[in-house]
């Protein structure tokens, strides 16, 4: 069906007909034009300086900065260690993270905005504030310190920050929303329907959660999962400030080759590593971060 | 199954009142976990020691007086407060045009276009930071307004284009055919029809790209500089070396931008009706 639907006046010299179809569409010239800034902005701040990073890693023309990475047992440490701590901070936020998403689907509006609250108020604050409020919780004067003495369970002021226990804390408590938000979706469209059913049909309320609720959440929780670990890999600032020399992780070795030790090819060489991994995991489990993806559940 | 033996009467109405008292009390604990360091920073930042006490000794705003008439907090403060204000207006006109182009234009190349667009949330930001650092470095770029901008923009747009292209689905194509069937053109349809409907949309993604910029600590401390130095980049550096609570009153004055903001979005977009 064609109707001449506009005959626009301000362009005398090109006037098209368009029928009820094509006007839902922009021309392909308005289109390029309104996509050229962002391919502009795109190929200057992001295309050009990750390939000349990747072009620095193998400067030279060898592989030998590639080589550095697996052949010394510090930098292998290191990248063992990464993901490691990847794997603890997932685990550690899905184990505390599961019962806060449950709560949250299942309380009744009131009470439900209240935990969503504890769970949005730290995501919108800087991860470097939560960082420092964790500097200064763990150290050695810090609050928690205090307590443990004042309560008696120790004599002196434990080593509680700088250590690995430090970092992997400290990244459960950034990476936690990350996780619940996924599993919150998955469950929210988990209809109640299902566990009356089963309760109807004879289940304890224990039985009908690891028999119906727990199965039909795990899209959610594999998408948190997902986030989590490929967040984790790449974090820098929460390691950076809460942990020492003694746990180190990929993020931070960059930062310290780029900025102390100015070895730049290097640190290209660690950095094209992580994004490889990054970049690996995200394209593998492409379909089930969609799920998290979407800023939809971020406000 | 062993699990129905928690089915009986008896032992339900125990292990009911048990459970709800332990699992209250865990959830509570988590949750109070999660609050903590946010809400820490604010006594933090009136207590009257350089350490928190409990119970505090004092209220005091020394600190936050402190912070605003030290010549370098403020510097980094008005930097990267320019620098977020600038962000935003081109991550968010650059997002939406994009935006525009992938949901309503005719490109062939629209899918790889959208996945690129998505790739510096995909990158690990300390990749980006050194990979910027590193170009910015010979071109004098680091500690600059310009390489700042390209930067935090860079960052933001795949907020804003998740946010557009989300508003855009939702609105009704027909609206615009009516507004060109009255004798609008394009350009009159899209500021008197489209834009206003989209609004609430284009505004969520003005706070998103306003807060990646000003929020954002790892790719700002790299291409940081002693010309320019974001706040960011402040705030690493003294905690690092300089740890008073001047860092909790200015932690306090960032958490509290951050929750006014994204609470007043969340507020704007509760209220209306989501399909």
């Amino acid at each position: 069906m064609t109707n001449f639907i506009s005959r626009s006046r301000s362009h005398r010299l090109s006037f098209r007909r368009l029928s009820s179809y094509s006007a839902r569409f922009y021309s392909l010239s308005t289109s390029i034009v309104l996509a050229t800034p962002l391919i502009a902005a795109l190929a200057i701040g992001f295309l050009y300086p990750v390939l000349k990073l990747f072009a620095l890693s193998f400067s030279g023309g060898t592989l030998a900065y590639y080589r550095r990475i697996v052949a010394e047992p510090l930098h292998l440490a290191v990248l063992t260690g990464t993901v490691q701590v990847a794997l603890v901070v997932t685990v550690a936020s899905l184990l505390l993270g599961f019962p806060v998403a449950y709560l949250m689907a299942r309380l009744s509006k009131g009470p439900a905005t209240v935990v969503a609250a504890c769970v949005f108020i730290p995501l919108w604050t800087s991860v470097l504030i939560r960082s420092y409020a964790w500097v200064t919780l763990l150290q050695r004067n810090g609050i928690i310190n205090e307590l443990l003495i004042d309560t008696g369970v120790t004599d002196g002021p434990l080593k509680l920050i700088y250590t690995q226990s430090a970092v992997i804390l400290a990244m459960t408590h950034v990476l936690m929303p990350f996780m619940i938000l996924p599993i919150y979706s998955a469950l929210r469209a988990l209809p109640a329907d299902y566990v009356r059913a089963a309760r109807n049909l004879g289940a304890g309320s224990l039985r009908a959660f690891v028999a119906v609720t727990l199965p039909l959440s795990l899209p959610g929780v594999f998408a948190g999962s997902v986030m989590c670990f490929v967040l984790a890999l790449g974090f820098y600032i929460t390691p950076a400030l809460v942990g020492g020399p003694g746990s180190m992780l990929m993020a931070t070795l960059i930062g310290q080759q780029t900025t102390v030790l100015l070895d730049w090819p290097f640190a290209a060489a660690l950095s094209t590593v992580l994004l490889a991994v990054t970049l690996l995991f995200v394209l593998l489990f492409r379909r089930t971060l969609s799920l998290s993806k979407g800023l939809n559940s971020v406000y | 199954m062993i699990l129905d033996v928690f089915a009986s009467p008896a032992i339900r109405s125990y292990s009911a009142a048990a459970g709800i008292i332990a699992g209250g009390a865990a959830i509570g604990g988590i949750l109070f976990f999660l609050l903590l360091p946010t809400l820490i920073v604010i006594p933090m930042s009136l207590s009257e020691t350089n350490y928190i006490e409990f119970p505090p000794r004092g209220l005091t705003l020394k600190w936050y007086s402190a912070y605003l008439s030290d010549p370098d907090w403020m510097a980094a403060t008005w930097f990267s407060l320019r620098i977020a204000l600038a962000t935003t207006a081109t991550a968010t006109i650059t997002g939406t045009m994009a935006a525009l182009a992938i949901v309503r234009g005719c490109l062939p190349f629209r899918t790889a276009l959208q996945a690129l667009a998505l790739g510096p949330l995909i990158v690990p930001h300390i990749v980006l930071g050194v990979a910027l650092y590193l170009t910015f470095s010979p071109l004098q770029l680091t500690g600059s307004f310009l390489g700042f901008l390209v930067a935090h923009t860079v960052l933001a747009i795949p907020y804003v284009i998740i946010t557009v292209t989300a508003s855009l689905q939702r609105f009704d194509p027909t609206l615009e055919l009516a507004a060109l069937n009255c004798g609008a053109n394009r350009l009159q349809a899209f500021f008197l029809v489209v834009l206003p409907n989209i609004a609430p949309g284009v505004a969520a993604a003005a706070v998103f790209a306003f807060l990646a910029s000003f929020d954002e600590a790892t790719v700002a401390f790299f291409i940081s500089d002693v010309g320019g130095k974001s706040i960011g980049r402040k705030m690493f550096e003294d905690i690092d070396f300089n740890l008073t609570p001047v860092i909790a009153a200015v932690s306090t004055v960032l958490v509290a931008t951050s929750l006014l903001l994204m609470g007043s979005v969340h507020l704007v977009n509760a209220r209306k009706p989501r399909p």
